[in-house]
């Protein structure tokens, strides 16, 4: 049975080819059921695939062919199954199955309908690439794949030229870490001589001591990959813009899948990271800092979608805080929960913004609760997993990491500091969101609710968010294992009480306004503060002054081809000339003779200056 | 051998003066035909020192140059004379600042 799993890439592409084959000349209804039926499909393989592999737990591996034969590299189109691979296919394919199904309402009046579920089934099979891939070659095959498809979403509506250009922020700065990677990859193969992920892992824990070097410089090369494509510290900037791009593509793509694949990347290799605990603690560091400068702007934004994003980037730092301090389970787990309350808050918003006429604004909306019910619901479950509220998924998941993260020697309780400071002005900042959309008085009148093809997946995600907690991941074969000791029980009080501290102030500070901070914002440090978190901590601002304008101006002084202006020189020196002797050449014989006699005057006479004993 | 000594000298200064002469019509002169006289002129004055410096030195050399430039100035003459009558026929005139079509 496992032997079929080749299938479940391949149909989505298949579909994807197809669709793109035929331009769009299909029937709107066959376009959907392809684009739609296609992920299903696949979603119903990887279920069973994943029964299969429940009864009998062991890792498997299939090789198709042999990708190219350059000397003794050989990488084979191969995959890998595991635990971890299960995880993130279903995922991938659930969460992606339901984001179709909403999509084919959310895009029902577009024009491009076609191409847009091309774009979608092809990210799908890219991404299952990626994470299915045996080797590292194949896996950036599909890292490279899902960065195509995240440019040609975000960039969907390419009319409106700010789109574009987002788009193009999106691919230029992912590839800046891309090209970080691709540099690990060589120095791991001139190393090592595999690029197979297990053979390699292998191999570096038998050549390598803990702490040695070159391990340290791979992994911190692999980790410039992860941080670009999961939208970390520093190249988090293309995020937020890539928000351009239809939301139900901002779900799956920039909440759910994509930015995650730095995550699992990482847990991937997490034998390689082992050896260097110096790259571990800048992931955990990069982590905890991403998480909180995400947070502060989160509570800034006022369009809907922007404060999605930073929550996003925020997430998958926490992700990132585990896999530093080696809570590798804690990490894939949350990436799980995430995925589903996250697509369900970005579907939730695609939601309001399908029915409020494209509104992005959140204080343009307001008094939502009655008139969208299903939305409502959907955001107060999403917000309260994200806060991580008991009982919810991203409770357990989020716990689990500051637990850890809280026993790491040495730095440990202040990551852990760190993470609760995160998870208040989590709890904050997406309840805010829920308090001004949803409560208060209506400023914009949706002109209708939701369809049926959006409350379906809106509520599956809700159960999932709630019950997603509940999961048992299958990855401990995978991972080493957890200490398993618990901290004291305060550590876990606090981290319990925290998101309801959050949740409280939002409510007193958002919707009941017995807590007044007009005074507060209003004050010039207040102020300026708030501008610089609008602006997420002026890091765009300061890329733009650091490499975006000396950049354009370099190319503008070069446009005018500075080197050329010495051959410009050449070229006038010889036209000047040209002029003043085709001036002598005036065809009056007389004036010839005159010359040359004159000529042969001076002539002779210098002759006999020089050398007078001819004379 | 008997006859009139005349100092090399003497000669060659002949021969410069109708060198200069020679070309002095070639400068101030318009019309063609004697612009090739005062280059016959030249050519002339180029042979009596040949010849002269040929007596001088005793030497045979400057009989046998003063034949091949009777020779070429016959040649020269007869092209000339074509080309004047070419010149004639085109521009109806002989006057040579008139024939500068070939200005740059």
């Amino acid at each position: 049975m496992l032997e079929l799993i080749w299938l479940i890439p391949l149909i989505p592409l298949c579909s994807s080819l197809l669709l793109m084959l035929t331009a769009g000349r299909l029937p709107r209804l066959l376009i959907g059921y392809l684009g739609v039926g296609s992920v299903g499909i696949a979603a119903l393989l990887t279920l069973a695939a994943g029964i299969h592999f429940m009864a009998n737990p062991e890792p498997f591996e299939l090789t198709l062919w042999t990708w190219m034969q350059v000397g003794n590299f050989a990488p084979g189109v191969a995959f890998y199954f595991d635990g971890l691979t299960l995880v993130m296919m279903s995922v991938i394919t659930g969460v992606g199955f339901l984001i179709h199904l909403f999509s084919t309402e959310f895009m029902e009046k577009d024009t491009s309908y076609a191409r847009y579920f091309a774009y979608l089934n092809m990210f799908v099979a890219a991404m299952l690439i990626l994470v299915m891939a045996d080797n590292l070659l194949l896996l950036y095959l599909g890292w490279e794949g899902v960065g195509v498809c995240s440019y040609l979403l975000v960039g969907f509506w390419y009319q409106n030229s700010a789109n574009g250009q987002s788009a193009r922020k999106a691919f230029i700065v992912t590839r800046i870490g891309d090209t970080a990677m691709a540099l690990g990859l060589f120095l791991l193969f001139t190393e090592l001589g595999t690029l197979d992920i297990q053979g390699m892992v292998a191999m570096a824990n038998e050549t390598w001591q803990v702490g040695d070097s070159i391990p340290l410089i791979a992994c911190l090369l692999l980790l410039g990959g992860a941080v670009g494509k999961s939208a970390q510290l520093p190249l988090h900037t293309w995020l937020p813009d890539a928000m351009a791009g239809p939301t139900p593509v901002s779900a799956l793509i920039h909440a759910a899948t994509m930015v995650t694949a730095g995550v699992y990347l990482i847990a991937r290799t997490h034998g390689l990271f082992l050896l260097a605990p110096t790259a571990m603690m800048v992931v955990a560091i990069i982590g905890i800092a991403t998480s909180l400068m995400a947070a502060f702007t989160a509570l800034m934004q006022s369009d809907i979608k922007r404060i999605l994003a930073y929550s996003t980037i925020s997430q998958i730092g926490y992700m990132f805080l585990a896999l530093g301090v080696g809570a590798w389970t804690a990490g894939i787990f949350h990436l799980m929960t995430h995925a589903f309350f996250k697509a369900l808050l970005f579907l939730g918003s695609g939601a309001i913004i399908h029915c409020l006429h494209h509104e992005h604004n959140i204080f343009k909306m307001g008094g939502l609760r009655r008139k969208m019910p299903v939305t409502f619901w959907s955001f107060m479950i999403g917000s309260a997993a994200l806060a991580a509220l008991p009982m919810t998924s991203g409770f357990f998941s989020k716990d689990q990491i500051l637990l850890e993260a809280y026993q790491l020697p040495g730095m440990g309780p202040w990551l852990w500091l760190g993470g609760l400071l995160g998870a208040l002005l989590t709890a904050i900042y997406s309840f805010r969101l829920v308090f001004v959309v949803f409560f208060g008085k209506a400023n914009t009148e949706p002109d209708r609710d939701t369809g049926w093809r959006m409350a379906v997946p809106l509520t599956v995600l809700c159960a999932l968010s709630l019950i997603g907690g509940y999961f048992i991941i299958p990855v401990e074969a995978v991972f080493p294992a957890a200490s398993g000791e618990h901290p004291a029980h305060w550590v876990e009080y606090v981290s319990i009480s925290v998101p309801l501290i959050g949740l409280l102030l939002a409510y007193l500070i958002f919707h009941s306004r017995q807590l007044r901070v007009d005074g507060l914002v209003g004050s010039r440090v207040g102020q300026l503060l708030r501008r610089f978190w609008f602006s997420g901590w002026g890091i765009d601002w300061l890329y733009d002054r650091l490499f975006v304008r000396p950049y354009y101006e370099l190319s503008g002084m070069l446009k005018s081809e500075p080197v050329d202006v010495i051959y410009g020189l050449i070229v006038a020196i010889n036209q000047t000339l040209n002029q003043w002797l085709s001036e002598a050449q005036t065809g009056r014989m007389r004036w010839y003779i005159a010359s040359m006699v004159f000529g042969l005057v001076v002539l002779i006479s210098l002759a006999l200056q020089i050398s007078p004993e001819v004379l | 051998m008997e006859g009139l000594n005349v100092p090399l000298n003497h000669i060659l200064l002949v021969s410069s003066l109708l060198f200069a002469i020679g070309m002095l019509g070639l400068m101030i002169r318009r019309n063609i035909i004697f612009i090739l006289m005062s280059l016959e002129v030249m050519l002339n004055s180029a042979a009596l020192a040949f010849v002269a410096a040929g007596a001088h030195w005793g030497q045979p050399d400057g009989q046998v140059v003063f034949m091949l430039i009777l020779t070429v100035a016959a040649a020269e003459v007869a092209v000339g004379l074509g080309l004047v009558l070419q010149v004639q026929k085109r521009f109806k005139t002989l006057d040579m600042d008139h024939a500068n079509r070939m200005r740059g």
